[in-house]
């Protein structure tokens, strides 16, 4: 059929186009200096020496450490205290909760930029410039995720409450034991959400640390540049295929969670 | 503290039940304050906090640790207003919106539209295109950065394969913002798609059948079923889109440092710039204030327009 040919030529070439910047990288990872300046882009053999270098070049080891323990700490951590949040606006029928819920909700009308010098300020008075404190615990919250929860809770029959409390089942127990079993989608969405999108981060790391001891990948790749660019492309090419592959296998595998669990929020409730 | 009632006088029924009533609404509270109170720490002490201290520091000139020196009012204010650094990068940061916004839409659009097709192996293609979902902002920009490279750059590359000229796409001021326009539009697209694809999936299939019975062809079904029944979701990913272009900064740091002549000096980085590199934390402030009112302006704009022209089902 015509029709479907034109789909497949256009999903084809859409397809090579949007990921060309991605394949090209990987490419030139495996080409050799000489190569990638005369323009000879087919590898005669496969050869890991610029990832070999890319790890040397850099502490692109403790650099990785780094991201993993900051991104899981911060997924930890909201995945905690959005919970508890989230279950109080829902579950404790308690005076001034909306006005909570909206308070809650107003912080997304603040670009978080917006507040990054008193933020550093702040982190410098505490003493956390360069710890893994000053680089996780001001993500623990955030609005998004409340919001994303509460929708889902909502969604619990509220009988469902009514009888534990019958029972005698203490408030944290119905927390532990059947409002965050019965989440567990949402909860991996949030969390794969989280975990993303501090892998990702940039400005805050770039100004909360100054040394290696706790600089996370995305630091390192600048560095990476500023010291090997003119000289070396193909290792920076090394060291940015290994600062991508944690996100885009987490992404591959985890797509359908996040894109249900994000959906399923917005759309009930 | 409430006054408690006193307990010691004629305690009718109605009164204890009154009390009751009271004692069990103030443990209700002091338990969903309990709950709520770690996430209420951690938003007020970095972000209401910080919020009201930038607006407090706008008004000051401050040292390199924060200390407030001498108060100077809207100086700072009437100072960005005149100085043609500051109309530079808003200008910049505007002409930046007006490149990414709409066509960082409508390509994440049209590959959500055909990836909704029921085709096989479409699973892959739907992987590809949220793949830049999972690309980070310094990665993203290291690539371009060599991809934009002046000698080794592939895309110049190409073009003289093609016999054409080398673009300075980095190092010309008439290029630079359209190259990190591009990288960006590029990083938007894997998030926007998988957005859009979403709500295309939310569609019911049974406006199709009937329109089809109708007799409607593909592009008549395409804007008078999908593009109005997908107008929610369409706005959702305008005022994301917008809002992020306004807090751009990972690419400008990697690809350009707001050069050259200052053509890519967006707000964020502009911000950025004169707080921790120039220590100027209340000049620096003044603009974090003007960042907050742009943001908050369109997006209060953007739901006051959005509920009346878009489609709710």
């Amino acid at each position: 059929m015509m029709r479907t040919l034109l789909f497949y030529v256009l999903l084809i070439i859409s397809a090579f186009l949007l990921f060309f910047p991605v394949l090209f990288a990987i490419l030139a990872s495996f080409l050799s200096s000489a190569a990638l300046h005369s323009g000879d882009y087919i590898p005669k053999n496969i050869s890991f020496e610029n990832y070999v270098q890319a790890f040397t070049s850099v502490p692109l080891l403790k650099f990785l450490m780094n991201s993993f323990i900051v991104s899981f700490s911060v997924m930890v951590g909201q995945l905690i205290l959005c919970s508890l949040a989230a279950y109080a606006l829902v579950f404790i029928p308690f005076k001034g909760r909306h006005f909570f819920f909206f308070l809650i909700l107003s912080t997304m009308l603040v670009p978080w930029e917006a507040t990054m010098i008193p933020n550093y300020i702040t982190v410098l008075n505490l003493g956390w410039l360069n710890t893994y404190q000053g680089l996780t615990v001001p993500f623990f919250a955030i609005a998004f995720g409340i919001f994303l929860l509460r929708q889902h809770f909502l969604t619990i029959p509220r009988e469902l409450h009514e009888s534990a409390q019958m029972d005698g089942c203490s408030r944290f127990r119905f927390f532990a034991s059947f409002v965050i079993p019965l989440s567990r989608p949402v909860l991996i969405a949030l969390g794969i959400y989280g975990f993303l999108t501090t892998w990702n981060m940039y400005l805050w790391p770039l100004l909360a640390t100054s040394n290696e001891n706790v600089r996370t990948v995305q630091i390192g790749i600048k560095m990476m540049i500023a010291q090997e660019a003119s000289t070396s492309w193909n290792m920076v090419m090394a060291g940015v295929v290994i600062i991508l592959l944690p996100t885009l296998l987490l992404l591959f595998f985890g797509l359908n969670y996040l894109k249900r669990g994000l959906m399923s929020g917005a759309l009930k409730g | 503290m409430r006054p408690q009632p006193s307990i010691t006088g004629g305690k009718d029924d109605l009164g204890i039940s009154a009390l009751r009533k009271r004692q069990k609404q103030r443990r209700l509270f002091m338990e969903g304050i309990l709950y709520l109170s770690p996430a209420l720490l951690i938003l007020g002490v970095f972000l209401f906090y910080p919020m009201i201290k930038t607006l407090y520091y706008s008004f000051f000139i401050t040292n390199p640790r924060g200390m407030t020196l001498s108060f100077v009012g809207f100086e700072h204010y009437a100072r960005l207003l005149t100085s043609s650094q500051f109309l530079q990068s808003m200008k910049a940061t505007f002409l930046f919106v007006l490149y990414t916004v709409p066509t960082g839409i409508l390509l994440a659009l049209y590959l959500a539209v055909i990836a909704n097709e029921k085709l096989k192996g479409m699973a892959f293609f739907r992987v590809i295109f949220s793949s830049t979902l999972g690309v980070s902002v310094a990665a993203g920009a290291t690539i371009w950065l060599f991809l934009f490279h002046p000698s080794i750059g592939v895309i110049n590359y190409g073009l003289q394969m093609l016999g054409l000229s080398s673009i300075p796409w980095l190092t010309s001021s008439t290029w630079a913002l359209f190259s990190v326009a591009l990288t960006t539009v590029w990083m938007n697209v894997g998030f926007n798609f998988i957005i859009l694809l979403g709500g295309l999936q939310n569609i019911s299939e049974e406006l199709y059948e009937s329109a089809r019975i109708d007799g409607a062809g593909y592009w008549s079904q395409l804007f008078k079923i999908t593009i109005p029944m997908l107008s929610p979701t369409l706005f959702f990913v305008i005022v994301v889109t917008l809002i992020n272009a306004f807090q751009t900064f990972g690419q400008i740091d990697i690809l350009t440092g707001g050069g050259p002549a200052e053509a890519t000096n967006l707000i964020v980085y502009a911000i950025y710039k004169d707080a921790f590199i120039h220590s100027r934390f209340g000049y620096a402030s003044a603009q974090a204030i003007i960042l907050f009112i742009l943001v908050l302006f369109f997006t209060i704009m953007q739901f006051k327009v959005g509920e009346k022209k878009v489609h709710y089902q």
